[in-house]
């Protein structure tokens, strides 16, 4: 028997296995597939203080080994995620939830938080700190250490439950904006969201995206998400979920050794709605042929000796 | 939404870029005419996803155009190729509302899901007029499988090298007695059926770049007027009074 449970701060995981947010919706289409109750956790919609309606067509582009997206944060808005879709998580999944939040000031990321705190099945929340900040001229938070510490401070005044930065890859040292997030009081990490990129349609001479630039998910950007895992490891004590590209049970055991206590697998699931499913039916096999008893020691193992 | 492995069992070109597949595999998932499939290619990370042209209970028939590496590579497949296929996707039309002589228009690679939708139309005692539009005689393809159904046939190209000269909605111009309709092709074609006068109603097939194709990732949503809707779930049938433009 494989011990596969895993502890995030404090909150137990069954196994480390979380559906990304952004490729999850609110649970329900993946309801009608499987019994969701398999899952440690999954990570729901980035949701923000107004409803949202997200970007204009086409959010979506083709690319070797991955995908673009630029859907722009489509969602209901924190009130009606409450209002109508917790009581349907309830149903669907009775494990512990981790809430992804997104804002555009530091107000609206602790309004948010704080409107969960009466969410008793949210566990965890998952703070995006891709967000453009509209007081300082769209730049995101999470490309500026001191912006990250702020937001990180913020919802933490406004939260007693475990607070996890989201944090971009497109800067030039995640290590120090997870660092400056630690050092802010944050309980824990998880990175990495998209990698910027884009697609030009060779007929038209246009980006394939609306939005000109979309964020790269799949295959592609899993060592490059292993290697930041691998750099925050380094410099922070708190726990990483470790996400990006992750696609089969054996990615999962390469991201824990880096250093990830649980892991997201996110544009897997749009490819396959069984992806999670099946990595956590693998996940026991596959430990076992490694010798592995408890999961949950692999997390950092190839940065010891 | 059913995910399962389909055999490819047939290709045949209709046209210079336009291909009939037929696949066998468990079609039990597909529910209503007008609903598509999400096909997993090889060396493709995102999956295609293709209208239903007609099916049985064990065979899926798909008219497929080439219009980028995906499709290139679908109509590549020979004959015995395995394909991931979730099936059974989106709302599809809902034939209750059309009444008893409905139009059905189609433009282009567009009239694909006619076909399957006007053989249960007929089966449930509807009597549907079809309207296709092609740019020239030589993009033409299906007619003697819609001729063969034995509905009202109207044809227009828009250089008049075969039916008449002009857009599908000069053919529905021709049936004023046909006030409901049941459309799919491109954006342009769907706009101009939908701005006829002579419509009360209608039911519009849209296509969209999809992440899914089964309602979670929120990358073909597109506004209503009460909202928005994500094609691959909620459509990709989109009702005439609930469009924006």
């Amino acid at each position: 028997m494989v011990n596969l449970a895993v502890n995030l701060a404090g909150v137990e995981l069954k196994n480390p296995i979380i559906p990304a947010s952004g490729t999850f919706g609110y649970g329900r289409e993946y309801a009608e597939l499987y019994d969701l109750n398999i899952l440690g956790s999954f990570s729901w919609k980035g949701t923000t203080g107004e409803a949202r309606l997200g970007n204009p067509q086409p959010r979506i582009a083709e690319m070797t080994g991955g995908m673009l997206n630029a859907v722009g944060l489509q969602n209901p808005g924190i009130d009606a995620v409450i209002t109508n879709e917790v009581p349907n998580i309830a149903k669907i999944f009775q494990g512990p939830v981790i809430a992804n939040v997104g804002g555009f000031s530091l107000e609206e990321y602790a309004e948010n938080c704080r409107k969960l705190n009466d969410v008793e099945q949210v566990k965890i929340l998952e703070v995006n700190i891709s967000c453009p900040n509209v007081h300082a001229g769209g730049k995101n938070f999470g490309c500026d250490p001191k912006a990250a510490a702020e937001v990180t401070k913020a919802v933490k005044a406004a939260t007693s439950k475990p607070v996890f930065m989201k944090l971009t890859p497109n800067v030039t040292d995640i290590a120090e904006i997870a660092k400056a997030c630690e050092d802010a009081g944050a309980d824990g990490v998880c990175l990495i969201n998209t990698l910027l990129g884009m697609r030009i349609d060779l007929k038209s001479r246009k980006p394939v995206i609306a939005n000109r630039t979309g964020g790269v998910s799949g295959p592609a950007v899993f060592p490059v998400a292993l290697r930041m895992v691998w750099d925050v490891y380094e410099a922070v004590k708190i726990p990483i979920i470790g996400c990006g590209g992750v696609s089969s049970a054996e990615d999962a055991i390469e991201m824990m050794l880096a250093g990830a206590a649980a892991v997201e697998v996110g544009a897997a699931n749009l490819k396959d709605p069984y992806a999670c499913k099946t990595i956590v039916e693998n996940l026991p096999g596959v430990c076992e042929k490694l010798g592995v008893t408890d999961i949950s020691e692999l997390t950092g193992g190839a940065h010891h000796g | 939404m059913k995910k399962s492995l389909f055999t490819l069992e047939h290709a045949r070109q209709l046209t210079e870029d336009t291909y009939e597949l037929v696949l066998s595999g468990d079609t039990s998932a597909i529910t209503a005419p007008g609903q598509f499939v999400n096909i997993e290619l090889p060396g493709k990370f995102l999956r295609r996803p293709i209208s239903i042209c007609n099916w049985t209970e064990d065979a899926l028939m798909l008219l497929v155009k080439v219009v980028g590496e995906g499709t290139k590579e679908l109509v590549r497949c020979v004959p015995g190729t395995e394909l991931d296929v979730l099936s059974g996707l989106g709302n599809g039309f809902d034939m209750s509302l059309a009444g008893e002589h409905p139009i059905l228009a189609g433009g282009g690679i567009g009239i694909a899901p006619l076909y399957g939708l006007a053989r249960r139309m007929l089966e449930r005692g509807q009597n549907p007029t079809i309207a296709l539009g092609f740019r020239t005689g030589k993009d033409a393809f299906y007619l003697e499988e819609f001729a063969a159904l034995g509905c009202r046939l109207l044809i227009a190209t828009e250089d008049g090298s075969m039916g008449v000269k002009g857009f599908v909605t000069d053919c529905i111009k021709a049936v004023p007695e046909c006030d409901y309709v049941l459309s799919c092709g491109p954006l342009p074609m769907l706009k101009a059926v939908h701005s006829l006068p002579q419509l009360k109603g209608g039911q519009f097939s849209f296509e969209a770049r999809m992440g899914c194709g089964f309602g979670a990732c929120m990358g073909c949503t597109v506004p209503i007027k009460d909202g928005y809707k994500r094609v691959c779930k909620d459509g990709p049938i989109l009702y005439k009074e609930e469009i924006v433009w």
